[in-house]
């Protein structure tokens, strides 16, 4: 089973249309929402729920203020500043290290496990989906990645498949790096302006940090052609295969709002850029195995 | 004051945002921006700051020092993230999984451990045009970016209008840029996918307590499902951002659109005296909040509850506190 990742640095710059129309497109496979945050993947496959979850992600500190002598000992270790002047624990600020009840002399602290979020796994017009939703406000994304991913190997075994179908997180922090792990190639999504640029190169630094094969993709890319030829410019100089460009195109949107990919619109020219992108995408990584 | 732009979905234009309030503010106000998006801080593109002193953001990793240490397991016992084994004789530290709490040093019977600094990225003070900037940069390879925005954080001045320009998502990022802000400005997009990650943020916003408004981007594409939204959840729409290529195209070059086209600095302008009047009220209707005893105690953080009863919770305080208004101002009548 070969996972295809979905990365881009920036935001917005198209990884869940691309990756939905891949769900599309491709045959055998297991589709994966990672980007915990904001998993919107599901809007364009119509899921139906088949097993769910709770997560339990990090632990927090749980004062007995009955306990408590006002010591202050927890908040000399506490690194994380999560314990005031009153030596009240601020929920927000507490990695859950357990250090201040380890010091604790009257054990007026204990760890309490927290639900962080829920994981699906669902059946879908598209195929089978195993995502996950971190509920607002809390932390541990990274090990809900890696969760999500266990699940979607588990519904991947069932059904066979040949290829897991993975939505990504933007950025280059602890999610994107939870999901990049043990991935067989990574499709970034790039937009043609200077941000665009500026977090390729930084995304890029991650995947080729964990040696991830790389391939490009220019998502409207017409709204500036000196930029797309810059980023163009500097994929040749990464060896970074750019497997194509996809114009700015309204179907992406108006598709979206019925729930579907644009390359299910045939007469969308971004479709139709996607599913030349994803020929493309097979045939270069079949190639490479 | 603190302003933090954030958003559930990326790419919807929080950058654009902070940047043209800050720059249309330079004349009125103290203005200071920091760019909270460590894991890829755009800001400096628009902004071009001269940046004039740089420090580095350390998290303490063990080190095990094999003569002493009896492989006795007690450091990966303690370890709350999996991040230090005993495997063998030897005892391996995962340095990306590991927080920089210290723990294991502590619990270690034989003192077998020590710390070192080890860099997670660094923070980049300077000016633009005269005003204060800064910005987190975490290194390439690191996953622990909430540890650069607290120390970010603490490069607030005081009675400066703070733009913060926070990271997409829900996560621990963006809790730590939105934490402590007087208000949350929300920018999405009227599509699906932002009406999903907007209900998302609006939720993390409501935890932390914040006050909160929407700034709607790219109007014209999409559906009118963000604002219904907003009208049912109380949540006003301070600002439209229509969907133009001209505007598409001065941010692909990096130009601020207000240097570009001055009259969005009206725009803007306005925008910071509603976000103004909008957090005294604010911060008046939390005190009337308080004054009312009869009120329930809600935890709007709730562990355990889905979104959708966070939401409802905080819907069914807001219209008892409506309604206990209403009295009171009929009382006054």
């Amino acid at each position: 089973m070969k996972s295809i990742l979905f990365l881009s640095g920036k935001g917005g710059t198209g990884k869940t249309s691309l990756a939905g129309a891949f769900a599309f497109l491709a045959t055998e496979k297991v589709l994966v929402d990672c980007d915990v945050d904001a998993a919107n993947l599901h809007l364009l496959l119509d899921p139906e729920v088949v097993t769910e979850g709770e997560y339990e992600g990090s632990k927090e500190a749980v004062k007995d203020p009955e306990r408590c002598t006002s010591c202050g000992k927890c908040r000399q270790v506490c690194r994380f500043l999560a314990i005031n002047e009153d030596f009240a624990i601020d929920p927000y600020l507490c990695e859950g290290c357990g250090a201040c009840a380890y010091v604790c002399p009257v054990d007026a602290i204990t760890l309490s496990p927290r639900e962080s979020g829920h994981w699906v796994t669902a059946s879908t017009r598209l195929g089978p989906l195993a995502s996950a939703e971190l509920y607002p406000g809390e932390e541990t994304s990274g090990k809900l990645v890696m969760l999500v991913k266990q699940k979607a190997g588990e519904l991947g075994k069932q059904v066979k498949a040949k290829r897991l179908i993975i939505d990504g997180a933007p950025g280059i922090g602890c999610p994107v790096i939870a999901s990049a792990s043990g991935a067989n190639a990574v499709i970034l999504v790039t937009e043609p302006s200077l941000s665009g640029l500026h977090d390729l190169k930084r995304i890029l630094g991650v995947v080729q940090y964990f040696r991830i094969p790389a391939y490009l993709v220019i998502n409207k890319a017409d709204l500036s052609e000196e930029m797309s030829r810059k980023i163009e410019a500097f994929a040749a100089t990464q060896d970074l295969h750019v497997l194509g460009r996809i114009p700015y195109d309204r179907t992406v949107t108006t598709q979206m709002v019925a729930g579907k990919s644009a390359v299910e619109d045939t007469e969308s020219p971004a479709g139709a850029a996607m599913r030349r992108i994803f020929d493309h995408f097979m045939k270069a990584f079949n190639d490479r195995r | 004051m603190r302003i933090t732009i954030a958003s559930g979905k990326g790419g919807t234009g929080k950058t654009t945002v902070a940047v043209n309030l800050a720059l249309s503010l330079i004349e009125l106000e103290p203005v200071q921006f920091l760019d909270c998006d460590v894991e890829e801080p755009n800001a400096h593109i628009f902004l071009k700051p001269r940046i004039e002193r740089t420090r580095s953001v350390e998290k303490l990793l063990p080190e095990v020092d094999g003569a002493l240490c009896d492989q006795c397991g007690a450091c990966a016992d303690a370890c709350e993230f999996n991040a230090i084994a005993v495997i063998g004789t030897r005892v391996l530290v995962y340095d990306e999984l590991c927080h920089g709490c210290g723990l294991c040093r502590m619990v270690c019977p034989t003192e077998a451990i020590h710390e070192v600094p080890h860099e997670l990225g660094v923070i980049e003070s300077g000016t633009v045009r005269e005003f204060p900037f800064s910005q987190g940069r975490l290194n390439v390879g690191e996953a622990m970016a909430t540890p650069i925005i607290h120390e970010l954080k603490k490069e607030v001045i005081p009675d400066s209008v703070v733009i913060v320009d926070a990271p997409p998502g829900t996560g621990c990022p963006t809790i730590a840029a939105l934490h402590g802000a007087d208000l949350a400005l929300l920018v999405t997009e009227p599509t699906p996918f932002g009406l999903h990650d907007l209900g998302a943020a609006v939720g993390v916003a409501r935890t932390l307590e914040v006050p909160t408004a929407v700034i709607l981007n790219r109007v014209g594409i999409g559906d009118d499902r963000v604002e219904r939204y907003c009208q049912q959840e109380g949540i006003p729409i301070v600002m439209k951002i229509p969907f133009d290529r001209e505007i598409a195209s001065l941010y692909s070059v990096g130009i601020p659109l207000v240097d570009a086209v001055p009259s969005w600095k009206e725009r803007f302008l306005a925008l910071y005296q509603e976000a103004q009047s909008f957090v005294q009220n604010a911060g008046s209707s939390v005190a009337s909040d308080l004054a009312c005893l009869s009120l329930p105690p809600v935890c709007v953080r709730t562990r355990t509850g889905r979104r959708g009863r966070q939401v409802s919770d905080e819907q069914e305080r807001r219209r008892q506190a409506a309604t206990l208004q209403e009295a009171e101002e009929g009382g006054v009548k």
